[in-house]
């Protein structure tokens, strides 16, 4: 199989990650040189295989459903690039 | 003394420390000094030499009065810069987290600092623990204290195995008593084969992953890089425990993992994985397998061939999981919170700005092939047939291990190779070929510093046991350190 440009633009749009157009062949060719060597995977009978999700049997412990953490914003807002008044702040998204 | 303090082991330094030959201050002092002395090896992304000064301090005060809090009190670490450290920089080698200030401890971290500990600094390392070589952090390449004696690299810088090379470079050349690694593919057991040391991977769950920058999360756990077995069994038994707040924490008790030491291996069956071999992979580190096996032998265990015949999938499985999980995790840093913010026009320019800007080559590469295979109409095709192989890899463990204690294989397929060596991704990735299996079933593993390759560099032999026996595995690692009588030469760098 082989990734082309389009696809290498795509996925990189999907991760938000900037990729300029001169690097998309390069890249097109790493990530066909992973997916050909990840392509062995089929040669696996894996029919009525349950796919992992957990590697130990555990089961997922509850708690009980009270507060126990918080009350720390500006601890919280102490490594934010542009906090203003108590907020995150991000680009204007509204017109 | 007839020892430099930093030449001691982590359990000659708690002996010694009780019987007041020296104070954790000059403990800590002799190990500033010689983290200054080997800058050129750059195994630091932050030095704390004056935090270190306190902490060494306060253990000084609390053996005074008769209050020491266990083995680990007083004993200078590096702390791996990918666990979140209260009030110190943690970067995890990018440039994505240059000047994060987290306002939280790990856990592991915390469980080591109440154990009475000293954090001389926090290790270089690959950016977000993906390599191999740490080539890939922001803030330089790591260099391992070894040079070959002889053949093409002789002379030429060597890399440390990665992603932990900060901390296999710090502990082999003594500028620290042990060091934190985390492991998600190899990241603890490879590097510590390239550098000489004990590096040991726990259990899946043995150590709360809580404040550990995340990588893929069903992989990576935490372990003790040491000079000695002993050492690691007793650092282990200071960074283990239950934490609620790692839902994949296992509630299990931490056993006194130091009891195993001086237990042999009599009586134990082990496991020769006759599948643990690759193309090209020299003759020597066949030899010092077959040796491994005579050596535990010899000590009273028996030696059985098994097979894992899934062993050959276990790297494909682990280049769609690990990327998977790492292009999820990693979208966290969307230069809102934390982190680097790089502007642009919109919101999505500013993330794909910021991205763009803060995250390296390799790790951009993982998280474009993770969300491929997450991608609509590929999910099934990539991203579950490989969790499927990864229930299977995990069923050969299960089965061997109704027969035998222990599995005995090499660590890694070469010994450390050329800084700058220009590997293509997949060759680098072959590197973990031998670790990655262990870590897509969650088994406890270690690498044991076992030998020398022609050209005078360390090889390691791994150890791989059931699910929360390091018990087990501590005795037949010690069996291949006692066996292997390798010695650490004293670089001289590192000399406090």
């Amino acid at each position: 199989m082989s990734l082309d440009r389009e696809t290498v633009r795509r996925i990189a749009y999907l991760a938000r990650i900037k990729v300029e157009d001169e690097r998309l062949d390069q890249i097109a060719g790493e990530l066909d040189g992973i997916l050909g060597f990840v392509e062995q995977l089929s040669e696996v009978d894996t029919d009525g295989v349950e796919a992992m999700t957990s590697v130990t049997e555990l089961t997922m412990p509850l708690r009980a459903d009270v507060i126990n953490d918080g009350d720390c914003r500006d601890k919280v807002l102490a490594n934010a690039t542009d906090p203003f008044d108590g907020f995150y702040t991000v680009p204007k998204v509204v017109e | 003394m007839s020892k430099t303090l930093t030449n001691l082991t982590i359990a000659e330094a708690r002996d010694g420390l009780a019987a007041k030959e020296f104070s954790a201050v000059e403990l800590t002092e002799a190990h500033n000094d010689a983290v200054v002395a080997a800058r050129d090896l750059n195994a630091f992304v932050s030095e704390t030499p004056g935090l270190a000064l306190d902490a060494a301090k306060a253990s000084d005060v609390r053996r005074a009065s008769g209050d020491v809090l266990g083995s680990m009190d007083g004993v200078p670490i590096a702390m791996k810069d990918l666990f979140c450290t209260e009030g110190v920089q943690s970067t995890a080698g990018s440039h994505m987290l240059e000047g994060f200030v987290p306002a939280y401890e790990s856990t592991v971290s915390k469980n080591l600092k109440d154990a009475g500990s000293v954090m001389l600094g926090k290790a270089n390392m690959d950016e977000f623990a993906m390599g191999s070589s740490t080539e890939n952090s922001y803030y330089g390449n790591t260099i391992n204290p070894w040079k070959a004696s002889s053949g093409p690299d002789a002379g030429s810088d060597l890399v440390p195995g990665g992603s932990s090379g900060g901390s296999a470079s710090a502990v082999a050349t003594r500028l620290c008593l042990g060091a934190t690694g985390t492991d998600t593919g190899g990241s603890i057991r490879q590097p510590a084969s390239f550098s000489g040391i004990v590096g040991l991977k726990p259990t899946y769950g043995r150590c709360s992953r809580w404040g550990i920058v995340a990588f893929a999360s069903s992989l990576d756990q935490a372990g003790p890089m040491t000079r000695t077995v002993r050492d690691s069994a007793i650092m282990l038994g200071s960074m283990a425990g239950h934490d609620p707040k790692d839902s994949t924490s296992a509630p299990v008790e931490t056993p006194n993992f130091e009891s195993a030491m001086g237990l042999g291996v009599k009586g134990l069956r082990i496991g020769i994985p006759k599948e643990y071999t690759a193309e090209g992979m020299p003759q020597e580190i066949s030899d010092l397998w077959q040796l491994g096996a005579d050596w535990l032998r010899e000590a009273g265990a028996e030696i059985v061939d098994v097979s894992l015949p899934h062993t050959k999938y276990a790297l494909p499985t682990y280049y769609i999981v690990a990327p998977a999980e790492a292009s999820s995790n990693l979208a966290r840093y969307d230069g809102v919170r934390y982190g680097l913010r790089v502007e642009g026009d919109s919101l999505d320019d500013m993330y794909m700005n910021t991205r763009a800007a803060g995250f390296g080559e390799e790790v951009q590469r993982r998280i474009l092939i993770g969300t491929y295979v997450l991608s609509a109409g590929y999910y099934d095709a990539y991203y579950v047939k490989a969790q499927q192989v990864r229930t299977r890899i995990a069923g050969d463990f299960k089965s061997v291990f109704e027969d035998v204690d222990v599995l005995l294989a090499p660590t890694a397929p070469s010994p450390a190779f050329a800084m700058n060596a220009q590997l293509d991704p997949v060759s680098m990735y072959l590197n973990d070929i031998f670790t990655v299996p262990a870590s897509l079933a969650g088994l406890p593993g270690i690498s044991v510093p076992a030998g020398l390759s022609e050209h005078g560099l360390p090889l390691g032999l791994q150890l791989i046991a059931k699910p929360f026996d390091e018990l087990t595995l501590l005795r037949a690692a010690e069996t291949i350190e006692q066996s292997a009588g390798f010695e650490l030469p004293v670089f001289s760098g590192g000399e406090g």
